[in-house]
């Protein structure tokens, strides 16, 4: 189920924003359809992202994903904990799952993105 | 004979069909055959084969029989293996070639009898070895009888298959060995019974007419349930069958690919009388040398290695990715790849290119797992 409070992207990318900076990571929506996780690949601290261009990669046992960037910005962090156990976005994908901060470039660019209802209106469609 | 269902798209399903839904399954496309590719996760299911035991719904495979007082010979002479010097109720692991040695399909040959052979072939490739069969059985006393469509098979996989199976049937399992079949009953149906499987553990596969398949499916989930029987998809097979070293039809094999670059070499039997079809070809690769070779490797950093991924040794390129993922059992990236007969050797590093990166992967023998051994 999609939290209220963030934003989506219609690949399935969700974003959390406090002050200038957005948490990101992607939907339960999406750790369901990749099945079971096994390596995430994410930028560097220092990076600079574009909104919508690819900055990463998530894959599963069978396949390999592209991730794409919410919104605009430089990365603070990326989620070390995902090395270790990327099982984490399958079992807490909001939460424990998260997979980089960044400072946000532009917070017009958060327009462009899917309310809650709207990305569950998404999905439902399927 | 219950025809297996053939849908409007040419798509086949099995007689397990409503089976899978109902345990809600993921289902794909795979060889033309509607198949279940997971049911709650690819490696809960490889966990429970290799510790407890799985069910595959294995339908879409070929079952082509040929019979015949020259079935023995016919097939010698169709087929890179010697299938008369198989003893009745034994198989044995072998390839169909063309002319020019490339791999038509991988197979398993089970003597059923005398004058009778059971020849199991891919799904993907089913009507082309059915078609070649009948082309090379010309002349010989044999005829192919292909009941792919009309045949269901179960494979019940892990360390628990004997506790599970055994109660079932009427067959013997203490006395099956690896690489044996035999014909009985299980679950009170007629069944063929052959200890063979493609995880690399312990297991039965149980072929049986599709009017049954379903009771079957039913009875061993069941029976099974005590000792932990999983249904397992497409996702895990596939896992467990790379960590057990075996080739995949359309990944290590396929027709430009040959028996002795896959290290198959062994199973050309090159001393027997018949001529058979890629005799020449494989003498030549026998004699020269195969120009690359299918290895093991083990991803030393970061990054999963994929089908399609290039490797390179330094500066120069040796080869490329069949297949990748990885381990639940090892905890590693695992991969097979082929690469230049010099960079064969285990212990030889190489890196593999992932998006652009170099990732370096030890060369390591096959296969990478092996299941334990506890008895004498």
């Amino acid at each position: 189920m999609a939290p209220n409070d963030l934003r989506y992207t219609k690949d399935h990318e969700w974003v959390r924003v406090e002050g200038d900076e957005a948490t990101v990571g992607i939907t339960d929506y999406a750790a369901g359809q990749l099945g079971d996780i096994v390596f995430v690949e994410l930028p560097d601290p220092g990076r600079t992202l574009e909104q919508f261009a690819t900055f990463g990669v998530v894959e599963s046992v069978k396949a390999v994903s592209d991730l794409f960037a919410p919104v605009s910005g430089e990365v603070i962090a990326g989620n070390d904990a995902l090395t270790g156990a990327p099982e984490l976005v399958n079992s807490d994908p909001f939460g424990e799952g998260w997979m980089v901060r960044l400072r946000i470039a532009d917070a017009a660019e958060l327009d462009g993105l899917l309310d809650a209802d709207a990305y569950g209106a998404l999905t439902t469609e399927g | 004979m219950t025809e297996a269902g053939t849908l409007d798209a040419g798509l086949h399903e099995t007689p397990l069909r409503a089976r899978h839904e109902a345990l809600g399954a993921k289902v794909i496309e795979f060889g033309g055959w509607l198949m279940p590719v997971q049911y709650g996760g690819i490696l809960d299911e490889h966990r429970a084969v290799r510790e407890r035991a799985g069910l595959f719904d294995l339908s879409h495979m070929g079952e082509l029989f040929v019979e015949g007082g020259d079935a023995g010979r016919a097939l010698a002479r169709a087929l890179v293996t010697n299938p008369p010097t198989l003893r009745a109720g034994r198989a044995h692991y072998s390839m169909i070639c063309a002319d020019d040695g490339g791999i038509i399909d991988d197979l398993i040959v089970y003597r059923l009898a005398e004058e009778s052979f059971l020849v199991v072939a891919n799904a993907s490739n089913a009507n082309v070895v059915s078609d070649a069969l009948v082309e090379r059985l010309e002349g010989f006393k044999a005829v192919l009888d292909d009941r792919s469509l009309a045949m269901a098979l179960c494979a019940v996989q892990g360390p628990r298959s004997v506790d599970i199976v055994a109660p079932l049937t009427d067959v013997d399992l203490s006395s099956l060995r690896y690489y044996a079949i035999a014909e009985g009953t299980v679950a009170g149906i007629r069944a063929l019974v052959a200890r063979t499987g493609y995880t690399g553990e312990d297991g039965f596969e149980v072929f049986v007419d599709n009017a049954r398949a379903a009771e079957l499916w039913d009875t061993l989930m069941a029976v099974g349930r005590d000792a932990g029987l999983a249904p397992i998809g497409l996702g895990a097979r596939d896992t467990l069958r790379l960590e057990a070293g075996m080739p995949l039809y359309g990944n290590e094999l396929d027709r430009s690919t040959n028996p002795f670059e896959a290290g198959q070499g062994r199973i050309v039997k090159l001393d027997k009388t018949e001529d058979f079809v890629g005799r020449t070809a494989l003498e030549r690769v026998a004699r020269e040398g195969p120009r690359r070779r299918l290895v093991g490797l083990v991803m030393q950093g970061r990054g999963i290695a994929r089908h399609g991924y290039a490797v390179h040794v330094g500066d120069r390129p040796t080869g490329v990715v069949t297949s990748g993922t990885q381990s639940p059992t090892l905890g590693k990236a695992i991969a097979m790849a082929y690469v230049a007969p010099v960079d064969a050797e285990p212990g030889t590093i190489v890196d593999v290119e992932i998006r652009e990166q170099r990732v370096a992967a030890e060369v390591v023998p096959l296969p990478f797992y092996r299941r334990p051994r506890t008895d004498g």
